[in-house]
């Protein structure tokens, strides 16, 4: 308690009283309805009447499945993909005399595909539940029988139980406040892992509980809250206590959730009301909805093409069959009589070959069963994983300065993130730092502040040609790093040689100057923190704005220092003596900021005892309530606002006013009695008093503040822009600010024409003054509606000019704002705006609201099909995230709300460039490249089993021995096929950046476009002819060895096997780009495996070999015939797919080709462009040392 | 799920340990590798080499093939009297059906040659023939019992059939007696069939038990002192063909052949291959290093072969004719839609 006596003030008198009322006063009825039913006990947990209502306790689980129904909901999970169920049943009839091989070796397969899942799946689960078992192992001190607070575990906690919880510490389920170690029972919380919120909330005990203060006092302490059932509102909290034989309306302002926690307070005492899954936290711990990329929704088509050309060939099998087996009787004769047609069982019976063909067909869906990939889900699941892996491994983001790698929250999207075609951003925090600096300032209507806001630098580039903006763009870069060694204050980036060091004093108006800071040091929220060792201040704000005027006015010799509840204390830097002195304000009120005034007011009395108000707000409301004598530099001001807005910065106007002894008295009675009213209308009243107030003010000056571009922003904009890949910037700000942004970032180019669709036009804005909402939203339609048709024709003439001219058009950017956009999104106007907004590089939409924002990203997935991305790193980006195909989140400043919704989150906008340039299109290729080798394979090895039947009057046997098959898709060439999906790289990450139109490939979708499956697919078939025919005209019917010995069905089995395993092997070795020694390994192994198996299965005993019995050895190995068809098989088989490639990649190639070839032969581009320059730096570098040595 | 991170989120505990991925080449997938790209040098050479190396393998296999003798008799039709209308009733009446036939030498075949006999139509491979089988019975002597999957062919009069099933009981019985000049040529049976059937699937105590004694007589028998190792015909026979045409060894003359001699065949035409019109041929066969007569291999050597040079030369060729400027800047530019996509 050594800052107990500090802290030990009466907050509440700091704050306004609004933010303290409870939002939901009407809501107090219900209470004891339904939906309003919950009655805890307090510290009466043992009561019978509690124990009967039976709430849960505290344990929380956040698995997936408990260890009693991992098993059947695992499988249940597993086989709702109907490939699964197809070889379930498969195997389930594998038992009946149906089947074409012994049962086992098809359900080993399964097996061993079903057990990988399941072992993920559990592997999974058993993080998640690691995690549980130490969040319900906690700790915390709860009051027990002995009228002491004992340790128990988190998960031990009842409905009703009194804890006590300790700064620093989470609340281990929803509390209601009792009290805390302040004496007026207020406490800080901290509610970052509810929304995100960084800023501290204020929460405050009744007055009837505060007294509890002791565990003698909670002895005796016993009460009932009766409130609503457990929700997922974290913003509603309704509920009432009994205590004392008199009833407290409850509001959320007692109510401690789960997961925040306790900040600059000692302790708190509160009773538990919502245990475990009760809690809201947990009721909105829902998992974000489930998304599926484009890819894998394609595949489940290609699945049931696959499953239709399985059961059309099963059928034509079962025609022959059942015509060949009805010939095989005549008029007491049999034809093919060594098949016993006389006496059979009804799958070969003649005399029924009706029934004996459909029989057949069941037979044959499970023959050809091959064709489904039975490892594809398993091996895609396998390869995604790993990928993600890379993902969250990539040095190139991770982010030195918060100390976050970026990271892959779910792996089903990351083929996706090589298709995007439209980015959604949002703007603050995510395209710009998030972090306040006070750049300039204008005092009585001088401005300071030397340094250059970045907007300023991009729009002074903007005149120069595309070479020196290239240039500028690394340049300004390297200057803000430079900047930043200068200026290692945080929020600090103000430069006037003017102002600094004092030097403000000789400036021509010091008294204003004084003011000016003065205002900026008093009137604000914001909590210090004395770092006891260093003696440096920090501040705890509730805006960054506010702790870089706090900051800014420390800087400059006013540095507040202290805050008691009724004081604030400065060092304050005197311009007449030119000494620093503590001067101490009386804090009399504070006028509270909120986005209906857009002002803050405090009214202090200075050591003089003059009553000051001191006002900071926004130019909009400030000027009209200047007083006559305030308005000296109005003018002056108002440009420089003006010219500071178009700057891209943040302007408040600051003001102050002396107050009148008598009148503030006046006025103070009044507003105390609003404030302590507790009528509905309190806050119109108290806005009513507060306005009175803040009138006569007497104009100071105007500030500025940047919210910096994060690094690389313009950088990574532009190599999107050249991806192809649209941007939209979706923004609260005003339409000023954000088109300058626009340009900063190269969102906007200088070559391109803007259309702006704006209601800003007089005729609007006077129906808007008249009120008539009806006339006003005709008008408005019809304005947007012209706009819109306008944009588009202008695009339309442009194209066609630019088609005449051949040359390229300038492209267009686009800014809307938010009132324009709403009535743009209605059904009547969505298509033409969108046909619009599609038709421009660039689009902007400012001050648009959360839900717009996810409206338009609605509208842009549903309108063009294609693939979107948001990235955005605050609550109000949470729609937005969900609502896209892929959502990023930036694990910035404000929280991790974004983040839990999203699918990916990375630190810093520029690292979207390399998550989607290079993971997003490697991910992209690798998976499309995968899923079509896998259909290729299995068909190439599936038909040759047909052509097989054809020459076995589809009677349903074989070509091969059993468990070669079943090892096919496990052993022989799954592995390589993974290797392919989590290591290809067509060209290197640093060409991948380095030539953006690479991605295009995914944007378009060519490496996964039906041509190219089908192709694919073709040459499956097309393989499976190759082997089978070539193969049997080499080998059969002559003698294959020196010896005489003929090919039998076992040898033929075997070497048509082997020519499978090779051809889809080398195929797979001749599609690939990327050899490293793990390629090497699994494919060349993948070969080689099938010979040792070959052999070591050949001998094992006849009994489980059965046709494989030392086949190899004694029959195939020694036969020159046998290598050489491999051979032959194998060129031949690859051949048209070589030539194919070979010619298409020289005279017809895609991307990749183009870059890998220019890798290739035309090195100089590579050199020319950045690989000189390093290594001639690195000379210079090395000669600079030397020389350095040699003077030493 | 935000109770499960809210320990990590503690700014304290991620301080201490930097959350920086480790560096290695493998996780920032920077692992050396070769990167084959089709250069028109790597793809002529490509198709070079194939040529290269095709052309005298399919020569070679060619050779090869042609210095295999091989003469083919067909004689299921001329094996039938003239008389005769209904054949397969001919062919089903017991007793012997002798038939003569002549061969003509037309090239010198040096010994061994191998006798076989090549049927048509067979369906060997039928998933219920092949299946139609015991592995059991046919190696230990004490498994005479197990029949399973051998049905219809699994007991005749209540005993079990040694050995039993359809492939057993659809034993190929036509047999060859050849002579020149009146000399006898022996014809070698030892060794037709593979040693590990031998050894290891047919037992060498197993006899031929209650055979041929159903109802149905089905194709050949067998001597019931001979254990079934013994009975290589058998042996061959068992191992199925893999597609309805094949070939099976009958033996081998141990004597050259020399060109203009007149082998003299006298046949025993017993196996019913006429109630679904297969061919039965008697061919006789030297071998080379490659195995017996087919051109199918060399001549597919040398097809992939002559099709890779000419793959080669029209790609030099359109190489030459549409050369395309190394690293053609155009081809950068993203304005541009190369390779028409």
């Amino acid at each position: 308690m050594a800052e107990g006596s500090k802290r030990r003030i009466h907050f509440s008198k700091l704050y306004s009283f609004s933010c303290l009322k409870s939002p939901f006063r009407d809501g107090h009825s219900q209470i004891g309805n339904k939906g309003y039913s919950r009655v805890v006990h307090c510290n009466d947990p043992d009561n019978p009447e509690a124990v009967q209502l039976n709430y849960g306790d505290n344990y929380v689980s956040t698995t997936k499945y408990t260890a009693f129904n991992f098993i059947p909901k695992s499988l249940f999970e597993q086989f709702r993909r109907v490939a699964n169920i197809y070889f379930l049943v498969v195997a389930c009839v594998s038992f009946s005399p149906l089947a074409p091989f012994t049962a086992l070796s098809i359900v080993a397969p399964l097996l061993v595909v079903i057990g990988v899942t399941m072992a993920k799946e559990a592997v999974e689960d058993w993080r998640r539940r690691k995690q549980d078992i130490e969040a319900n192992n906690r700790k915390v001190h709860v009051y027990g029988n002995s009228y002491t607070f004992v340790e128990t575990r988190w998960k031990k906690l009842r409905v009703g139980d009194i804890i006590k919880v300790y700064k620093d510490e989470y609340f281990p389920a929803d509390l209601f406040l009792l009290s805390s170690s302040y004496e007026d029972g207020v406490c800080y919380v901290d509610t970052m892992n509810l929304d995100g919120e960084t800023n501290l909330k204020l929460k405050q005990a009744l007055g009837a509980t505060i007294h509890l203060h002791d565990e003698k006092s909670l002895q005796k302490f016993r009460a009932v809250v009766k409130c609503e059932d457990p929700n997922e509102n974290l913003y509603s909290f309704i509920g009432t206590l009994h205590y004392d034989g008199r009833g407290y309306d409850l509001s959320l302002q007692q109510i401690l959730l789960r997961d925040s926690k306790l900040k600059n307070t000692d302790y708190i005492y509160g009773v538990v009301i919502f245990t475990g899954h009760d809690t809201k936290v947990m009721q909105n711990s829902t998992d974000p909805p489930s998304k599926r990329s484009k890819i894998e929704r394609k595949m489940d088509k290609i699945i049931y093409i696959l499953f239709s050309t399985l059961i059309l060939i099963s059928f034509i099998g079962s025609v022959f069959f059942g015509v060949e087996t009805k010939r095989d009787t005549s008029v007491g004769r049999y034809r093919r009589w060594y098949l016993h047609p006389d006496n059979t069982t009804v799958f070969y019976d003649p005399r029924r070959a009706t029934l004996a063909s459909i029989l057949h067909f069941l037979t044959a869906l499970m023959l050809y069963g091959y064709l489904i990939p039975i490892s594809l889900y398993v091996s895609i699941e396998i390869v995604k994983v790993l990928q993600s892996i890379f993902i969250n491994h990539d040095q190139e983001m991770y982010y030195e300065e918060t100390d976050r790698p970026a990271r892959a929250r779910t792996s089903n999207l990351n083929e996706e993130l090589g298709q995007v075609d439209t980015v959604l951003c949002d703007k603050t925090g995510t395209l710009t730092c998030n972090s306040m600096e006070f750049v300039k300032c204008s005092i009585a209507g001088i401005p300071y502040g030397r340094g250059m806001a970045e907007v300023e630098k991009a729009l002074a580039r903007r005149g120069k040609d595309e070479e020196s903006e290239v240039d500028g763009g690394s340049f300004l870069g390297q200057n803000n790093e430079a900047l930043d060694s200068r200026h290692p204050i945080k929020g600090f980036n103000f430069e006037d040689e003017r102002m600094m060091n004092g030097q403000w004093v000789n400036e021509p108006c010091p008294d204003f100057i004084q003011k000016f800071f003065r205002v900026l040091a008093i009137c604000h929220t914001a909590i210090p923190d004395v770092d006891k060792e260093s003696g440096e201040i920090s501040y705890e704000a509730e805006s960054p704005d506010e702790a870089a005027f706090v900051i800014a006015a420390r800087e400059l010799g006013f540095e507040f220092f202290a805050r008691t509840q009724t004081s604030i204390s400065l060092h304050e830097l005197n311009y007449e003596s030119g000494k620093k002195v503590d001067r101490v304000y009386q804090l009399l009120h504070v006028l509270e900021f909120s986005s209906s005034r857009k002002r803050m007011s405090v009214i202090v009395k200075n050591e003089e005892n003059q009553l000051l108000l001191l006002c900071k707000g926004a130019d909009s409301v400030m000027f009209e309530r200047l007083s006559q004598h305030g308005r000296q530099f109005e003018a002056e001001t108002r440009d420089h606002i003006k010219r500071y807005a178009e700057a891209g910065l943040r302007t408040l106007v600051i003001t102050y006013r002396e107050l009148d002894e008598e009148e503030y008295k006046l006025w103070d009675k009044d507003f105390s009695k609003f404030k302590s009213t507790l009528t509905e209308d309190r806050d119109a009243l108290v806005d009513a008093a507060a306005d009175k107030m803040e009138k006569d003010l007497i104009l100071l000056g105007a500030t500025a503040v940047e919210d910096r571009l994060q690094k690389g922003v313009p950088e990574c904009i532009k190599k999107l822009a050249r991806a192809k890949i649209k941007l939209w910037v979706l923004t609260g700000d005003k339409m000023e600010t954000a088109v300058n942004i626009g340009y900063a970032c190269s969102l906007l180019r200088q070559d391109m024409k803007q259309i702006v669709i704006t209601l800003d036009s007089p005729d609007i804005l006077s129906l808007e003054k008249q009120g008539d909402k009806e006339a006003l939203a005709k008008a408005s339609l019809e304005s947007i509606n012209m706009q819109i048709r306008e944009g588009i024709s202008q695009i339309k003439s442009a194209k066609e000019s630019s088609n005449t001219s051949k040359g390229s058009s300038p492209g267009f950017g686009l800014i809307i704002d938010g009132k324009s956009l709403d009535y743009s999104l209605n059904k009547m106007l969505a298509r033409s705006f969108f046909e619009l907004a599609v038709n421009c590089a660039s689009v902007i939409c400012c001050r648009s609201s959360p839900k717009q924002k996810a409206r338009v990203t609605r509208l842009v997935k549903m309108g063009t099909g294609k693939t979107t991305l948001s990235i955005g790193d605050g609550a109000n980006d949470v729609g937005m995230l969900q609502e896209a195909d892929i959502g990023v989140g930036i694990s910035g400043a404000e929280g991790m709300q974004a983040v839990m919704a999203s699918d990916f989150a990375i630190a810093q906008f520029r690292f979207l460039e390399r998550l989607l340039l290079v993971h997003g299109h490697w991910c992209y290729r690798r998976i499309s490249m995968m899923i079509c080798y896998f259909f290729y394979k299995n068909i190439a090895f599936g038909f040759t089993l047909f052509w097989f039947e054809a020459y076995a009057s589809f009677s349903g046997q074989a070509a091969y021995n059993d468990w070669y098959m079943s090892f096919y898709n496990v052993f022989f060439t799954s592995l390589p096929v993974i290797a392919l999906g989590v290591f290809d790289q067509d060209v290197s990450a640093k060409l991948c950046l380095k030539y953006p139109f690479l991605y295009l490939e995914g944007v378009e979708d060519i490496l996964f476009s039906w041509p190219r499956i089908l192709g694919w697919m073709l040459n499956g078939v097309l393989s499976s002819l190759m082997i089978f025919f070539l193969t049997t005209n080499s080998v059969l019917n002559q003698a294959f060895r020196i010896d005489g010995k003929v090919v039998d069905f076992e040898i033929l089995g075997v070497t048509m096997y082997t020519c499978v395993v090779w051809t889809v092997n080398c195929q797979m070795a001749l599609s690939i780009n990327y050899f490293t020694w793990i390629q090497h390994f699994f494919i060349w192994g993948s070969i080689a495996f099938w010979y040792v198996f070959v052999l070591i299965y050949g001998y094992l005993s006849p009994a489980i070999s059965t046709t494989a019995y030392r086949v190899f050895v004694e029959a195939c190995a020694p036969s020159v015939l046998y290598w050489l068809v491999t051979l032959l098989v194998v060129v031949c088989v690859l051949l048209p797919y070589f030539s194919y490639r070979s010619f298409q990649s020289r005279f017809l190639p895609m991307y990749h080709d183009i870059i890998q070839r220019n890798q290739v032969e035309g090195l100089e581009i590579g050199l020319s462009d950045d690989e000189l320059p390093k290594q001639s730096q690195g000379k210079l570098l090395h000669l600079r040392e030397r020389l350095k040595q040699r003077e030493l | 799920m935000a109770t499960s991170n809210a320990g990590s989120n503690d700014p304290s505990t991620t301080r201490r340990q930097s959350k920086r991925p480790k560096y290695s080449k493998f996780t920032q997938q920077e692992l050396p590798a070769c990167k084959p790209i089709l250069t028109p040098r790597a793809v002529i050479s490509a198709f070079l080499i194939v040529t290269v190396v095709f052309i005298p393998i399919g020569v070679a296999s060619l050779l090869a093939s042609h210095d295999v003798v091989e003469i083919i008799d067909r004689y299921d039709a001329q094996c039938i009297p003239t008389n005769v209308t209904d054949k397969v009733a001919y062919i089903q009446t017991p007793g012997e059906k002798p038939c003569t036939r002549e061969l003509h030498v037309e090239k010198r075949m040096k010994s061994p040659i191998y006798v076989y006999y090549q049927l048509d139509n067979f369906y060997q491979n039928h998933r219920r023939y092949v299946k139609s089988r015991n592995d059991e019975q046919l190696r230990d002597s004490g498994k005479a019992n197990s029949v399973s999957g051998c049905e219809p062919e699994d007991d005749a009069n209540g005993m079990p059939i040694v050995p039993c099933g359809l492939i057993a009981w659809s034993l190929f019985n036509d047999t060859y007696v050849f002579s020149r000049n009146s000399d006898n040529l022996t014809v070698n049976k030892k060794g037709i069939s593979w040693k590990s059937d031998r050894e290891h699937k047919f037992g060498s105590d197993v006899f031929p038990k209650n055979f041929q004694n159903g109802s149905i007589i089905g194709g050949g028998r067998l001597d019931a002192n001979l254990s079934l190792s013994e009975q290589e015909d058998l042996i061959v026979w068992m191992r199925t063909a893999a597609l309805p045409t094949f070939r099976k060894l009958y033996g081998k003359i141990e004597v050259d052949l020399e060109k203009g001699d007149v082998i003299k065949v006298n046949l025993q035409n017993n196996y019913n291959t006429y109630s679904f019109s297969g061919k039965k041929k008697l061919v006789l066969s030297t071998t080379s290093w490659l195995g017996g007569k087919n051109d199918f291999l060399g001549i597919g050597y040398l097809t992939v072969g002559g099709l890779s040079i000419f793959l080669a030369m029209v790609f030099t060729i359109i190489y030459l004719i549409k050369p395309r400027q190394l690293g053609d800047p155009s081809y950068l530019s993203w304005n541009r839609n190369p390779g028409g996509h």
